[in-house]
């Protein structure tokens, strides 16, 4: 066990974090991820107001739709990154563990007068996750399988009220399920009782995220990153963007719409390697004479990819796919190659 | 007794005093997780005891391996930096790190035996 974002959270189980990672990407892994921050908005005017807060399209969200959002500041810099589901009579938000008491605060502050920011800590978070978990949780409820990825809806689970979202953070097929948390153990136990079913702990969440090319808060993205440097101007639709119908309105929108414009002077990349020693976070990257380019935000053998990879922000000059950089490993120099990332494909279920 | 542990987690085994085997010990390589790559010391160096000869890195973290005596290093297991997994599944035997000269007995009389490092273990 470790303390993780406040909480004590198990590294991994008895099978150890590589079995755990093989098994997420060949069966179907539980992940305990109730430490995050579940959240809910109410009010005619929720979405507009979830809107000043971030470069992303909430308004247009379709009912029962799933979004990746992000809180900006007014440097562009990224506060959090979440996942906003429009439900009927709410948008149904959920923030990391690390900032949730921040983000709670902020939208209480900023948007509170415009709609009602409700905090959930009464309901836990499952995710069921890879190729077999669709199987799995079918048994429970066949009606989960029509939902396609990043889409959600309200579930019995053999008799167990749920809201549940086919996503996940392993790039995986898989389904995130909020459920009270007077229930949550039981839900648990049946969903272990199936037979694709072992639970995972964070250290092979952390893996498996890696490989799917996926930031981690606080490592990869913060306060100091725009979503420009940090390579998820996808996140931003055109209609938040300069020249867009809703363009601007958000905290730091000057900077985000210039960068997204003229670019920026440093960007995460993917990075993998040839040699066998893992680059970790911290890594200095150097160029061919030695000349420092960047640093890694997140490192690891990738068990499924079975070479390190990593994610690193370089300076722009040393971002093409195939350019040739060295890692700083115990001051020996590691060659690595930039990289597209996921690091191996996503396999997301789009019906 | 021939061999004998360390605070760090490491074994030596004097059988052969001229060639010293090391490795880690269960407890080590248990809470380390899945063992993926080692970094030997080259063979013929000389280190003090206690001098990190070399690292053992896992999928979670890297750890440094120290020298339990004074002693060259005479001999790495090649086996083990082809397959790291060795000090997982066989730490206490294929998967030793490397062997060492022990110039000064002594050092290694001033190591843990078996019964002292189990109540080092039971203290963890």
């Amino acid at each position: 066990m470790v303390p993780f974002g406040g909480y004590d959270m198990p590294v991994q189980y008895a099978g150890g974090i590589m079995a755990e990672h093989k098994h997420t990407r060949t069966a179907a892994g539980l992940f305990d991820v109730s430490h995050m921050g579940q959240v809910v908005l109410q009010g005619a005017d929720a979405a507009a107001a979830l809107e000043t807060l971030m470069p992303v399209d909430v308004i247009d969200l379709p009912m029962l739709k799933q979004r990746y959002g992000l809180f900006t500041n007014a440097n562009g810099g990224l506060l959090d990154d979440l996942m906003i589901t429009r439900r009927p009579d709410d948008i149904f938000v959920i923030v990391n563990a690390g900032c949730k008491v921040q983000d709670i605060a902020h939208m209480q502050a900023q948007i509170g007068t415009r709609c009602e920011v409700i905090p959930q800590p009464e309901r836990a978070l499952l995710a069921l996750q890879g190729p077999q978990a669709v199987i799995a949780l079918s048994r429970l409820n066949p009606e989960v399988a029509k939902l396609t990825f990043m889409t959600g809806g309200f579930f019995s689970l053999d008799g167990i009220e749920t809201f549940l979202t086919r996503s996940g953070y392993t790039g995986e097929d898989g389904f995130e399920i909020s459920v009270a948390n007077a229930e949550a153990v039981a839900l648990a136990r049946k969903l272990l009782a199936q037979p694709e079913v072992k639970p995972i702990g964070l250290g092979a969440r952390d893996t498996l995220r890696l490989e799917a090319g996926l930031c981690l808060y606080g490592h990869d993205i913060n306060t100091e990153t725009t979503p420009i440097e940090a390579s998820i101007t996808w996140a931003i639709q055109k209609v938040r963007r300069a020249g867009g119908a809703r363009a601007g309105g958000y905290p730091g929108a000057a900077v985000i719409d210039k960068q997204l414009l003229e670019g920026a002077t440093r960007k995460r990349v993917g990075l993998i390697s040839t040699e066998r020693v893992p680059v970790r976070e911290g890594a200095k990257i150097v160029d061919a004479d030695g000349k420092e380019l960047g640093i890694v935000t997140s490192g690891s053998l990738g068990p499924t990819v079975n070479q390190p990879v990593a994610l690193a922000y370089l300076a722009t000059s040393h971002t093409a796919v195939g350019a040739q950089v060295f890692a700083l490993v115990r001051d020996k120099r590691v060659a690595m190659t930039v990289t597209t990332t996921p690091f191996t494909p996503h396999r997301y279920y789009r019906g | 007794m021939t061999t004998k542990y360390t605070p760090d987690h490491e074994w030596i085994n004097i059988e052969d005093h001229e060639a010293a085997v090391v490795g880690i010990t269960h407890h080590a390589q248990d809470a380390l997780g899945d063992v993926v790559f080692v970094d030997l010391p080259e063979v013929g160096k000389t280190f003090a005891k206690g001098e990190i000869a070399g690292v053992v890195e896992s999928v979670k973290a890297a750890a440094d391996l120290f020298m339990p005596v004074n002693g060259e290093v005479v001999e790495v297991n090649e086996a083990l930096r082809a397959e790291p997994a060795l000090a997982n599944t066989d730490p206490l035997g294929n998967g030793w790190f490397f062997k060492v000269r022990v110039s000064n007995m002594a050092d290694f009389d001033e190591l843990m035996d078996p019964p002292a490092y189990d109540a080092l273990l039971k203290t963890l």
